[in-house]
């Protein structure tokens, strides 16, 4: 959890605003740091959190949580956390055996064609916690959905379309019906005017359309520097009454062993 | 590395004390359990080396156990491919067990070539030989015996090198000996002895990448560097080789068609692999033609999906070649990504403007610079002027011109 970050965003673990789909992209940059930060608030938060990691292993989420102060294993043995470990159950599938008990989750992968509906059924049964009512459950908060990423499933061969399917049965279950929050990761590469990579780029449009909130990473437009790892986007949308209206700050970011700082743009302590 | 290091068992290979000097260095042998590994100062991952001193340093100290290096091909797979069979003489040294994937050559030939190391340099695990560590002082006339803290320091400033030994030399005119070769474990898989037969699945891998995850797999399984497997009296590393992954002699599309009927084959097989390398002791060195592949969007998922990537360019065939500018390197090494491992902070590189060279003993990662220009018809009108501004700036005073004594 990045404190700068929760100021920016004007939240805390004891306060944030409920039903929010917030999006965090990112183009020639990495915003999984961004990941590791809503995890770990979400945690703190007390939510009931559902995380797809579909990137990379268990090991890799626990090590960075620890280094900010939650325990992911501890979380998953309370109930608190429902961890979907992609790398995992995807084995099983891509090198079949004979008798193997496998994950219903990753059942797109053996025909990318039939959509993620049962990924859909894994995340709602995670969210509304079907199986919590034994005696003796803590109780959680607000259900929270962490996709990490979802254009990983593109290149697994996933169309565009199902994903945003995907992500729009997320949202009415995860945001409207059960009143928690979602937030996703997509990755770009390439320039925006560049005409390359149509289907994440579609997948960003459609998601931006959708979401609450959205973080866009990006690395700085005059190049690479080791002291200032890019610059962040965050634009809120906001509907009042007589429509929609939108705010953009622009933020230069560093990430550092145990968090991140951000700042205004020039103002690193690098330059100044 | 997918665990963290405490579940790596011990082996029972002792440390032998330094014959030089009676003070030792206290270690921690939790640690220090595999031959040719250490772990990184950074974040405790354990680190194999590539075979390449300095590209070990732009790395961050070396492979990290349990990911995949990408290498970008260059145009005609001459610096790649030797960088692959670096990778896999380090292995054979360090006594690794290697698993060797091919469609082109035979993964036979591509051991066969592997180059020698420089043996006046290290101590070479010989099959007869007692076991040793490579950090120690082999006991030749070369050992120093007063300085002896300098031993292990590089003798070269100019290429990227950490302070401390990790990894070999090797020598590139000369193969290496067959006894040294004989005594590594070997894996191989040769596409064209794997006949395909049509599957019946709609998933979007190739048979061909099914195939060798399969064998990949069974060699996990069966040598036991799966993590998840009970432990065995000694754990070792394995390393994989996989060549030029993505051309048409595998079977894919990519680099034939503007929209290839089969896109997500080696995307998909990259996620698998990425599995497999992250479930078990084992480290991959992918090499891909990515010249040949157009769409760059899909060249970026490829990446993505490894967890180091690097670009070689050669100047070979090039205008390049002959340019003054780059007449002291073979070509041009773009970093695209380095990788965030059980990290947050990912050790990113100083500079990018890197350049490499093929010594005969060497392969070299330098930092591009300009060669001085010695030729008798450039003009030396501003020398003058650029040797006050230098002394200027030398000497810490403002950066005025004009001196006045």
């Amino acid at each position: 959890m990045f404190t700068e970050l929760n100021s920016i965003l004007n939240a805390s673990p004891d306060s944030f605003t409920q039903g929010e789909f917030i999006l965090v992209s990112d183009r020639q940059s990495d915003a999984s740091f961004l990941i590791h930060h809503f995890l770990s608030f979400y945690l703190r938060a007390r939510c009931r959190v559902c995380f797809l990691g579909l990137v990379q292993s268990f090991c890799h989420y626990n090590a960075v949580g620890q280094r900010l102060g939650v325990s992911l294993t501890q979380a998953k043995e309370k109930g608190q956390l429902i961890f979907l470990e992609g790398l995992k159950e995807s084995l099983s599938i891509l090198i079949p055996h004979e008798n193997n008990t496998e994950h219903q989750a990753m059942n797109f992968l053996r025909d990318p064609a039939v959509g993620l509906r049962s990924l859909y059924e894994f995340v709602r049964s995670g969210l509304t916690g079907s199986g919590s009512s034994e005696e003796g459950a803590e109780e959680w908060g607000p259900p929270v959905l962490l996709v990490d990423d979802l254009s990983v499933l593109l290149s697994l061969g996933v169309g565009t379309g199902a994903v945003l399917d995907f992500s729009h049965y997320c949202r009415a279950t995860a945001c409207s019906q059960l009143q928690g929050n979602m937030v996703m990761l997509v990755r770009c590469n390439g320039d925006e005017e560049e005409d390359g990579d149509e289907g994440s780029e579609w997948l960003l449009k459609g998601l931006s359309h959708q979401c609450s909130l959205a973080l866009h990473v990006q690395g700085l437009p005059t190049g690479y520097c080791k002291d200032i790892h890019g610059q962040v986007e965050v634009c809120w949308r906001m509907r009042q009454g007589d429509g929609q209206h939108t705010q953009k700050k622009l933020f230069q970011y560093k990430v550092h062993d145990k968090g991140a700082s951000f700042f205004a743009r020039g103002t690193s302590s690098a330059v100044l | 590395m997918a665990a963290p290091l405490s579940s790596v068992s011990k082996t029972s290979a002792e440390r032998l004390p330094f014959n030089t000097t009676s003070f030792q260095k206290k270690t921690r042998s939790k640690l220090i359990s595999i031959p040719g590994t250490r772990p990184s100062v950074q974040n405790g991952q354990l680190l194999v080396s590539t075979g390449v001193t300095s590209l070990d340093y732009l790395l961050g100290g070396g492979l990290a156990v349990g990911t995949v290096l990408l290498i970008e091909e260059d145009r005609y797979d001459s610096y790649s491919r030797m960088i692959l069979k670096y990778f896999l003489a380090e292995g054979v040294v360090c006594q690794h067990e290697l698993f060797v994937a091919a469609a082109q050559d035979n993964p036979d030939d591509i051991i066969q070539e592997l180059p020698a190391p420089i043996l006046d340099d290290v101590a070479i695990h010989k099959p007869v030989e007692q076991p040793r560590l490579p950090c120690e002082p082999p006991d030749n006339l070369d050992a120093m015996n007063i300085a002896w803290r300098y031993q292990n320091l590089p003798k070269v400033q100019s290429a990227l090198a950490s302070s401390s030994r990790f990894g070999h030399y090797y020598d590139v005119s000369k193969t290496m000996e067959p006894e040294i070769r004989q005594a590594a474990k070997f894996h191989r898989f040769y596409l064209p002895e794997h006949l395909a037969q049509p599957s019946t699945t709609h998933s979007p891998m190739l048979e061909s990448y099914s195939a060798l995850l399969k064998s990949l797999q069974e060699v996990i399984h069966k040598e036991g560097f799966d993590l998840a497997a009970p432990m065995s009296k000694s754990r070792n590393i394995l390393r994989v080789g996989l060549h030029s992954l993505g051309s048409t002699l595998w079977g894919d599309d990519l680099s034939c068609h503007d929209n290839p009927k089969h896109r997500h084959a080696l995307t998909t097989f990259l996620y698998g692999l990425r599995a497999l390398m992250r479930s078990s002791l084992s480290v991959a060195v992918v090499t891909v033609p990515s010249h040949l592949i157009q769409d760059r969007a899909l060249m970026g998922s490829i990446t993505r999906l490894c967890d180091n990537a690097i670009a070689l360019e050669s100047f070979k065939g090039s205008e390049r070649e002959t340019n003054p500018l780059y007449k002291d390197y073979h070509g041009l090494l773009h970093v695209h990504q380095v990788p965030h491992l059980n990290c947050l902070a990912s050790q990113l590189p100083d500079h990018k403007d890197l350049a490499f060279k093929l010594k005969r003993k060497q392969f070299s990662i330098e930092r591009l610079h300009l060669p001085p220009d010695l030729s008798e018809t450039v003009s030396r009108v501003s020398r003058g002027e650029l040797a006050g501004a230098t002394s200027a700036c030398g000497s810490g005073t403002s950066g005025t011109k004009h001196l006045d004594f």
